[in-house]
């Protein structure tokens, strides 16, 4: 009975392995527990044994060769036994075929992979050259102009670098002529009591940090000239997540001028209902939460993200709505879940309890993630209109002005209106002019006639 | 506050300990019947009877098992070694099943037990009798390990430890049990493990320095005052966890450091003392950081040579005198 052998899993992330080195010849005898062959895996070279005893009839891939863990690599039984089976069935009619002319193969192989050796070998200099040819040869800190390296202490170097002291020009007291901490003070104090030293004016230095100029001033000389704070969690966060969606989302915008004069009424009316049953005021936001959420199911790519890792576009069959609320250290957008299906004074109670609770930064992650569309409103802030960067997942973000007074032609006659820009910045991957358009369409047809969102 | 000797004040910590919860038990050899090799349990046998007061046969592995079984089921043992040389016998339960019992159980079983003795040179008494265990424990995850200089330091902190739900090595000094101190009266008196100590506050150089060699810093502290050097000395109790935070504080302070350490210098309490320092304050350091320590050699025998092995008062001021750049 022939014993498959197969490339076994070495080490847990290993997926495929070379073959580096056959031990045993075609026909030779081995034992359990000899080592058959080498395989090179993602970690190192490990020894491949033979589990059985018997006589190895047939090598099914060559050395240098590249298998998938479970690709049968040998096969083991006793002598003369037929295996025609095995070596033409199984992985398919491609290795069949490469096994009927094993021979010639070997041969060709074995040099192509040499030919491959070869080249990366001798072209692995050449490439190394030319990184190394545009690299500028670093200038070691710390060393005088023979690039000798100056001996200082840590402490003496870091006083030396505050007071703008160059520590090729003095002496250390310190073994060996190390720069100690009281050669520099000794230096700093020189230097005070030396008033001819134009100090307040220094000239401008041989900059060996070519890089960036730090803002100095030559006005306030007691003064720090700037404060250090740490990056936060949440400003390493948000850096993060919106540097991702601009390096990688596409955007385009598009704006559109909503009429705002019915959506006025109808809040009016609402709010006083919402009054006399002591409910939640509602604002203006809660109508764009509300529209763009019955226009989200009507346009699913709209309401989806393009997950490039895993190869698909997700249409979400919820929809779920994050409110961007700036907070002290940043912004943070809580999520109205399947807002959609709610209504107007659910909202705005839920919009306040979450926004509340985020300026307290009191939000747990399942109130502020699992967002699909994503709305950010600065009309608060007198912004006429303005541009966002989609929240990632997201396929697109809506940016809210503020509502103006305007006049406006009705009927041919300049009346007095209110108008509201609201821009749509979408991710081209997935949205495209049209799609997010029509979206807008929708948005501002909820807006411009809330009756709408009762239908 | 009342004046007790070191001894005294551990017995006081066990003795409360056994008053306030009738789980903690003392077992070792010689605890009950001799009153203790070194009289520490002296008049326990009587106060609390043979079944928490025990005696043992000289067979380390056998009751430090015991007691990590005990305390597995929920008691809370005190295993005395009558040194800590003899905890060797019993290191794969010291250093393998008592800190490893919480995280292989899943949580299921605590080991909060203390194993607790004399620990490191205690003067003529060979090689392998003379050794430091410190560094050697504190090299398991899983173990806290505490050292005290002082009567005072002993109770709070060897109380903290019998309360501790996870495994305890108490380092003692056979040379230190009859130091006087006092002690807190506070009946509930509990020092933080991990906490470290400023023992005394100077500008010009820190000095780490624990257990006995705390006493022979703080008399080369005193030499270096005569020359106009002030030193400041951190007594850190507890070796693990480091409280390394007060160390880094005062180096930012002085510049300079040295650490005092009976352990054998390779992987010793200074080393990790040094390793950390030049991590986290790299930039503050005006020398490099100098230990000492004992040679890399067994403890001698004769007198002479073993006032060479062990950290000496003059030793702590040449090497406070080379980090401070000064003329020794």
């Amino acid at each position: 009975m022939a014993i498959e052998i197969e490339m076994p899993k070495l080490t847990d992330t290993m997926e495929d392995g070379v073959l580096s080195a056959w031990l045993v010849d075609e026909g030779d005898e081995v034992s359990a527990g000899d080592v058959i062959a080498q395989v090179e895996t993602d970690k190192a070279t490990m020894d491949v044994e033979a589990f059985d005893d018997g006589v190895l009839l047939k090598k099914m891939i060559d050395e240098g060769d590249s298998v998938p863990i479970g690709q049968l690599i040998a096969v083991l039984g006793e002598e003369g036994e037929d295996i025609s089976d095995l070596v033409a069935g199984g992985d398919g009619a491609a290795e069949a075929e490469a096994s009927a002319t094993a021979e010639d193969d070997t041969s060709t192989t074995a040099s192509d992979a040499t030919e491959t050796s070869d080249a990366s070998e001798s072209a692995a200099p050449a490439g190394d050259g030319q990184v190394r040819d545009r690299e500028p040869e670093p200038v070691p800190a710390g060393t005088d102009e023979e690039g000798r390296r100056i001996k200082a202490s840590p402490l003496a170097r870091r006083l030396a670098k505050e007071h703008s002291i160059d520590l090729a020009t003095m002496d250390g007291s310190g073994p060996e002529g190390r720069i100690v901490r009281r050669d520099v003070e000794a230096r700093i104090e020189e230097g005070e009591a030396a008033p001819a030293e134009p100090e307040t004016a220094p000239a401008p230095q041989p900059s060996t940090e070519p890089a960036f100029e730090m803002p100095t001033s030559v006005v306030d000389e007691a003064g720090e000239l700037y404060e250090s704070e740490n990056i936060s969690q949440m400003r390493k966060t948000i850096s993060r997540r919106l540097a991702q969606s601009k390096y990688t989302a596409p955007h385009f915008y598009l704006t559109v001028d909503v009429d705002m004069a019915n959506a006025v009424e109808a809040r009016k009316k609402l709010n006083a209902l919402t009054e006399k049953q002591d409910g939640p005021k509602i604002s203006f936001n809660d109508f764009i939460t509300k529209s763009c959420a019955l226009a989200l199911r009507q346009h699913p790519y709209v309401n989806a993200s393009y997950l490039a890792k895993d190869g698909e576009i997700r249409k979400y069959n919820q929809v779920h709505v994050g409110v961007a609320v700036a907070i002290d250290e940043g912004l943070i957008t809580p999520v109205i879940r399947n807002a959609d299906r709610k209504g107007l004074a659910q909202i705005s109670k839920e919009t306040r309890e979450l926004a509340g609770r985020a300026r307290n930064r009191e939000l747990q992650p399942e109130e502020f993630e699992g967002s699909t569309f994503t709305t950010s409103n600065l009309g608060m802030f007198g912004i006429e209109e303005f541009t966002a960067i989609i929240n990632p997942p997201n396929a697109a973000i809506l940016a809210i002005g503020e509502i103006r007074d305007e006049p406006v032609v009705e009927d041919g006659e300049v009346v007095p209106g209110k108008r509201m820009k609201i821009t749509l910045s979408c991710d081209h991957r997935v949205v495209d002019g049209a799609v997010g358009a029509q979206f807008l369409q929708d948005v501002k047809r909820y807006l411009e006639d809330p009756m709408n969102m009762l239908l | 506050m009342a004046t007790l000797q070191l001894r005294e004040a551990i017995r006081a910590a066990m003795t409360e300990e056994m008053e306030r919860d009738e789980n903690v038990f003392l077992m070792g050899e010689e605890v009950a019947e001799y009153n203790g090799a070194y009289k520490v349990s002296q008049g326990m046998l009587d106060q609390f009877g043979p079944d928490r007061v025990i005696d043992t046969p000289i067979a380390e592995l056998g009751f430090a098992g015991l007691g990590i079984g005990a305390a597995m089921s929920g008691l809370r043992p005190i295993i005395e070694f009558m040194t800590f040389n003899f905890s060797y016998v019993a290191f794969d339960q010291v250093v393998n099943n008592a800190p490893n019992m919480r995280y292989m159980s899943g949580g299921q079983f605590g080991c909060p037990i203390v194993f607790r003795g004399p620990n490191g040179a205690a003067g003529q008494l060979g090689a392998t009798h003379s050794n430091s265990t410190e560094a050697l424990y504190s090299n398991f995850p899983g173990l806290k390990v505490i050292a005290p200089s002082n009567p005072d330091d002993a109770k709070g902190l060897l109380k903290s430890a019998i309360r501790d739900d996870d495994p305890v090595v108490f380092l003692e000094s056979e040379q230190m049990y009859g130091l006087k101190g006092e002690v807190s009266d506070e009946s509930d008196y509990l020092l933080p493990i991990g906490k470290a100590r400023i023992a005394r506050e100077g500008d010009d150089v820190t000095i780490v320095a624990h257990s006995k060699s705390y006493h022979v810093t703080m008399k080369a502290a005193e030499e270096l005052e005569k020359e106009g050097f002030s030193a400041e000395i951190i007594d850190p109790r507890t070796i693990k966890p480091l409280d390394i935070e007060t160390i880094i504080r005062s180096v930012m302070k002085t510049n300079r450091l040295v650490v005092v350490d009976e352990s054998s210098p390779f992987s010793s309490v200074a080393s990790e003392v040094t390793h950390q320092v030049q991590e986290r304050a790299f930039d503050h350091l005006d020398a490099p950081v100098l230990r000492v320590t004992p040679p890399d050699t067994p403890a001698p025998y004769a007198p002479n040579l073993m006032d060479r092995y062990m950290p000496s008062v003059e030793e702590i001021v040449r090497a406070s005198k080379r980090v401070m750049y000064a003329a020794a």
